[in-house]
């Protein structure tokens, strides 16, 4: 990897170390036909991790996917991806993308969904069972993705996204509908991925997943809230309870209480789109 | 273009094909079927001697017409679906090349193509004693670059639907008009200066033009290879304006 001497010596947080980071945003805006969705975003995604992108429906957490992804127009700002500008196409054999409505073929069996993308990727078929494998299908390879239940149809459009075996994972909201069992199991590999060294985005609306992430990004109405690790959200919000937390650093932020900058911002344009309204 | 995500997008397709009875039948026994009902519309002529039958005249064209009307139908419908699936943009996100998409819904229906325009052509011949001077493999020929350009006008047509509905609803605005005024019921010159104009840039006229002169003639004409380059440039020009409407980014 580029680490110069001055990278690895600085004394920044756990995550900064090492690898450079595998996104980086600067002052990224998106707008959706003419509505400004993601405004003026900063953050990174330290390279294999597993970071959480959490916030309520609607916040913008698909929309900056898909703008990493490289299929989203960026307005303004800059994004970064795996040291490359978003979208450029020495980029897609290495990412993996698992949108949220599956977007597998339904007419077609579970294997052959995953053969096809492993094809697309120049990966083997035996490549292709051991995806499905990993997401629990295994003994569905020959079912039709239709006649599957929702949950197991997600996992069928997760299998899609391992298959390529990318350096980058963008997940929205794969755990959504899934039974506890399973949802812990699929937590566990997405650990097992990111200690192989495979960097992870993975979206939820569900604050109890947010404690298995190494860093969140907290999202709510296009602004990021902030950028921690779990603990620091809990010391943040004041609460050990995730949900209460992230509610008390929204809360923290409208009162525009403690000296950050950004934060202030936001009570600002909260403030401001209030008057607005009125 | 990679020859791998090529074939890969071609077996994809007709594997979702395979998985749909419904349009397997409509693709490979339907047109057989409506040639019959052609066949026994003019069963009863009483014709002047020397004169060709109508089933004799109009029989290849409607071998023409079938591929082209049925694979419009097929791709613009299962394009559509790629699109409002999410499958097309996730594709968009992997290294396939737009080309290899493209191509490979082409190549797949063509190979769909050719089944069809083999059993409908073995059908007209052998069943109806179909009866023309030209070969009956150019005939064959004309009817799957007509079901290509109906591929490639599909694909491009449902990028201005948003539903199957609407989809659908390109048929009496795309595909009728170009029926009616391809020299199927008035010949072109029978035409009216407005309709003669319209009927030149509609592409199946050319094909209905190859079809009269396979009918017409023993050997392969300069006439015939002539409307089938037409046809092919108009068939490359559809493929790649249905190329600009894949767009990687949405703004």
């Amino acid at each position: 990897m580029s680490g110069s001497p001055s990278d690895t010596a600085s004394p920044t947080p756990a995550h900064a170390a090492g690898p450079p980071p595998a996104v980086e945003a600067e002052r990224l805006v998106v707008r959706l036909r003419r509505s400004e969705v993601l405004h003026g975003l900063d953050f990174s995604v330290p390279s294999g991790r597993v970071t959480g992108l959490l916030g309520p429906s609607g916040s913008g957490k698909s929309t900056l996917m898909r703008t990493i992804m490289g299929v989203q127009r960026i307005a303004s700002g800059t994004l970064r991806v795996l040291e490359r500008p978003a979208g450029s196409p020495a980029l897609r054999p290495l990412i993996g993308y698992m949108t949220q409505d599956a977007a597998v073929y339904s007419d077609i069996t579970v294997l052959d969904n995953v053969r096809y993308f492993a094809s697309l990727h120049g990966r083997t078929r035996a490549d292709a069972r051991e995806a499905v494998a990993a997401v629990g299908l295994s003994g569905f390879e020959k079912r039709k993705a239709a006649d599957l239940s929702g949950g197991q149809f997600s996992r069928v459009s997760l299998a899609c996204a391992l298959v390529g075996q990318p350096k980058l994972l963008v997940l929205d909201e794969p755990t959504v509908g899934l039974d506890p069992v399973l949802r812990v199991d699929l937590w566990e590999r997405f650990r097992a991925l990111a200690d192989a060294g495979t960097t992870l985005l993975v979206s939820s609306h569900v604050m109890e997943e947010a404690s298995r992430c190494d860093s969140l990004l907290l999202l709510r109405d296009g602004h990021l809230l902030a950028q921690l690790t779990p603990d620091e959200l809990r010391e943040e919000g004041r609460s050990q309870d995730l949900e209460q937390a992230f509610l008390g650093i929204i809360q923290k932020g409208e009162s525009g209480q403690q000296g950050e900058p950004g934060q202030q911002n936001l009570a600002q344009q909260y403030k401001a789109a209030k008057e607005n309204a009125v | 273009m990679n020859p791998r995500m090529l074939a890969a997008t071609t077996a994809r397709v007709l594997n979702q094909l395979r998985h749909d009875p419904r349009s397997i039948a409509m693709i490979l026994v339907v047109p057989s079927v409506l040639l019959t009902i052609v066949y026994w519309l003019f069963e009863n002529e009483t014709l002047p001697p020397g004169m060709p039958r109508t089933f004799d005249r109009i029989g290849p064209i409607m071998l023409a017409i079938f591929p082209f009307v049925i694979m419009f139908l097929l791709t613009s419908i299962t394009m559509l679906r790629e699109r409002t699936s999410g499958t097309l943009e996730r594709l968009m996100t992997t290294p396939i090349h737009k080309a290899d998409l493209l191509f490979g819904y082409g190549v797949a229906f063509s190979l769909m193509a050719a089944l069809q325009s083999v059993v409908a052509t073995a059908v007209a011949y052998w069943i109806f004693g179909l009866d023309i001077k030209g070969n009956a493999g150019l005939v064959v020929l004309v009817a799957v670059v007509n079901a290509v350009l109906g591929v490639a006008l599909g694909l491009f047509c449902s990028a201005f639907a948003r539903t199957e509905f609407q989809a659908v609803q390109f048929m009496p605005i795309v595909v009728i008009p170009q029926i009616l005024l391809c020299g199927l019921f008035v010949p072109h010159a029978q035409m009216t200066d407005v309709f003669q104009v319209l009927s030149d840039w509609m592409p199946l006229t050319y094909s209905v033009k190859a079809l009269q002169e396979i009918t017409a003639n023993l050997d392969p004409t300069g006439e015939m290879w002539r409307d089938l380059w037409i046809m092919a440039a108009v068939l490359l020009g559809t493929l790649l304006l249905a190329s600009l409407t894949l767009r990687r980014k949405s703004s």
